[in-house]
């Protein structure tokens, strides 16, 4: 199957603010066609000013992006057409009413009204009774959604998410995901940045690490959950071996706690584990066991010792 | 062109002119009527004609435009400031719109508020003082160039503040004063020859001056002086606006 060419390609990235730090560093990063991409980091990894920096919110420093074919900086008026965002904070406007901020929001999208996609796109939101209510009077989760609704109105192909579900509840959290694989379904392609893995594990079909300005890890899901299948076989020794013996090579153990115990790395889904022949032949070279513990790592442990690496 | 994005914009500014509709149009008017009171029938009834005209009529021009210019600047300035301090303004920066859009839409909303309010101040005044218009149409085009002109100057200034004292601090530590000294309650030919001249350095003077000949043909420096240093603070202004949107001056950081 030929790639389609990706919908968001970014090249060479770099942001230097004024003060002279440097947000991003480099940044290469290609969003395919219709693809849940989840972009995990800590706080100030420059999530945002990525985000924005597609989004013309602010201006890059060096290097180039295109959404859609369309250079952000030449030819602004197609790309950003094509972007919907929804930021990270609640800015709203307080006095406007729910139906005329996103009536508002599609305007200055350039778009010819259409009362029936508002509508839609309030009903799937679950914001139709709450059209008329100025947004001063609603909860922070129905904010949130009317910031949903808005980056909705003009029909984009591509939406941002910064954070999401920062603040909703697990209730309503469930609800925006529906919403959000609805829209998949029906084409547009969704970018999101989260400080939960679960829901970068749950929601993505590729997830993106970044960290201190820089993309660190870019690969699918089922790449990332293939080495959460990893688990660890620790093995407490009775005595102390210098040196894995030739007899045990197969296995790739590595020495652990100065020789006072050695670990086993081994894929749960494999078909054999390889444990039993492992014990047996321990056994063989003449070393004891006197304790065993197994560990799994989590895709929290590949992102804390990918964001900690020096 | 995006004109549906100015046509958002340009209502959505109108809209949240008629939701403070007091403060908006009433408090002015109210001030104006106070002025009136004050100058026109308390102290201007012992003032004999300036320039061939009673002292309540020739003061009118000038308290038009001193509504005008004020209005101008805090309508424009709060207009583009407020969505930067609730952080609204993502939405207009990540949208398909050019920044003369942005500048149509929010200048042009801010300049028709004042505008209406120029024409109501002197419905008003008419009721305290006989008014005849000699050039209605260049009294029109005055108001219109003088409410465009000061209302991309506080869009100016709402784009530079970072902070509700910054956006008072102009308005009230400059334009206020010029306005005041720009010949809004006097002729500049009554000030002495020394002040005439330092008056002369005066931007308002000549809003003021050409705005009141379009009234009475009576004028402090020519007509066609008022209208190019008019047009010469409109170009100055729009330099400016063309400089913020093309560098991102805290727009874009």
């Amino acid at each position: 199957m030929l790639a389609s060419p990706p919908i968001i390609s970014v090249s060479n990235l770099s942001k230097t603010y004024g003060s002279g730090f440097k947000a991003l560093n480099g940044i290469n990063l290609d969003i395919r066609r219709g693809e849940i991409f989840a972009l995990l980091g800590p706080n100030g990894a420059g999530k945002t000013t990525l985000i924005s920096i597609i989004c013309g919110i602010a201006n890059l420093s060096e290097g180039s992006v295109s959404v859609g074919g369309h250079d952000i900086n030449k030819d602004y008026r197609t790309a950003r057409s094509l972007i919907g965002l929804v930021p990270q904070e609640l800015h709203t406007d307080s006095f406007e009413t729910v139906w005329a901020t996103v009536s508002f929001s599609r305007g200055l999208f350039g778009k010819p009204k259409n009362p029936a996609h508002i509508e839609k796109v309030l009903k799937d939101l679950s914001l139709w009774d709450k059209k008329d209510s100025k947004i001063i009077t609603l909860s922070g989760g129905m904010k949130r959604r009317v910031m949903i609704a808005k980056a909705l109105s003009h029909e984009p192909q591509i939406l941002f998410l910064d954070e999401p579900t920062a603040g909703v509840d697990v209730e309503l959290r469930k609800g925006m995901w529906d919403v959000v694989r609805g829209l998949q379904a029906s084409g547009v392609t969704i970018i999101l940045t989260t400080h939960y893995i679960q829901e970068a594990e749950e929601m993505a079909d590729r997830i993106g690490v970044i960290n201190k300005g820089e993309i660190i890890l870019v690969e699918d899901k089922a790449g990332l959950m293939q080495k959460l299948g990893k688990k660890h076989l620790k093995l407490y020794l009775q005595g102390k071996v210098d040196a894995i013996p030739a007899s045990l090579a197969a296995y790739n153990l590595e020495l652990s706690d100065d020789g006072h115990a050695v670990i086993y790395n081994y894929d749960t889904k494999g078909e054999r584990t390889g444990i039993t022949s492992l014990l047996g032949d321990l056994r063989n070279a003449g070393i004891r066991i006197s304790d065993l513990d197994t560990t799994q790592s989590s895709l929290e442990d590949i992102f804390v010792s990918l964001v900690r690496a020096p | 062109m995006n004109f549906r994005a100015i046509q958002a914009i340009y209502l959505f500014e109108m809209a949240r002119t008629w939701r403070t509709l007091l403060q908006s149009i009433v408090s002015p008017v109210v001030s104006t009527s106070l002025y009136f009171v004050v100058f026109g029938a308390a102290i201007g009834s012992r003032i004999t004609e300036v320039d061939g005209v009673s002292y309540g009529t020739f003061i009118v021009p000038g308290l038009v435009m001193l509504s005008v210019l004020t209005q101008s600047i805090a309508n424009a300035s709060f207009g583009i400031y407020f969505p930067k301090f609730v952080g609204t303004i993502y939405e207009i920066l990540s949208a398909p719109v050019s920044y003369i859009e942005i500048v149509i839409g929010y200048v042009g909303a801010a300049a028709t508020k004042s505008i209406i309010l120029g024409l109501i101040i002197l419905a008003t005044a008419a009721l305290f003082v006989p008014l005849h218009i000699l050039h209605p149409w260049w009294m029109l085009t005055f108001l219109m160039l003088t409410a465009v002109t000061f209302s991309l100057f506080g869009f100016i200034i709402g784009i530079w503040a970072d902070g509700f004292e910054k956006l008072q601090m102009i308005p009230m530590l400059v334009v206020t004063p010029l306005t005041f000294l720009g010949g809004s309650f006097y002729s500049v030919n009554m000030l002495p020859s020394g002040w005439r001249t330092i008056t002369l350095l005066n931007p308002v003077v000549y809003l003021i001056s050409g705005f009141r000949w379009s009234f009475y043909e009576i004028a402090d420096v020519s007509v066609a002086l008022s209208l190019g240093m008019t047009i010469g603070f409109l170009a100055i202004c729009m330099t400016l606006v063309w400089w913020i949107f093309r560098t991102g001056y805290r727009l874009r950081n």
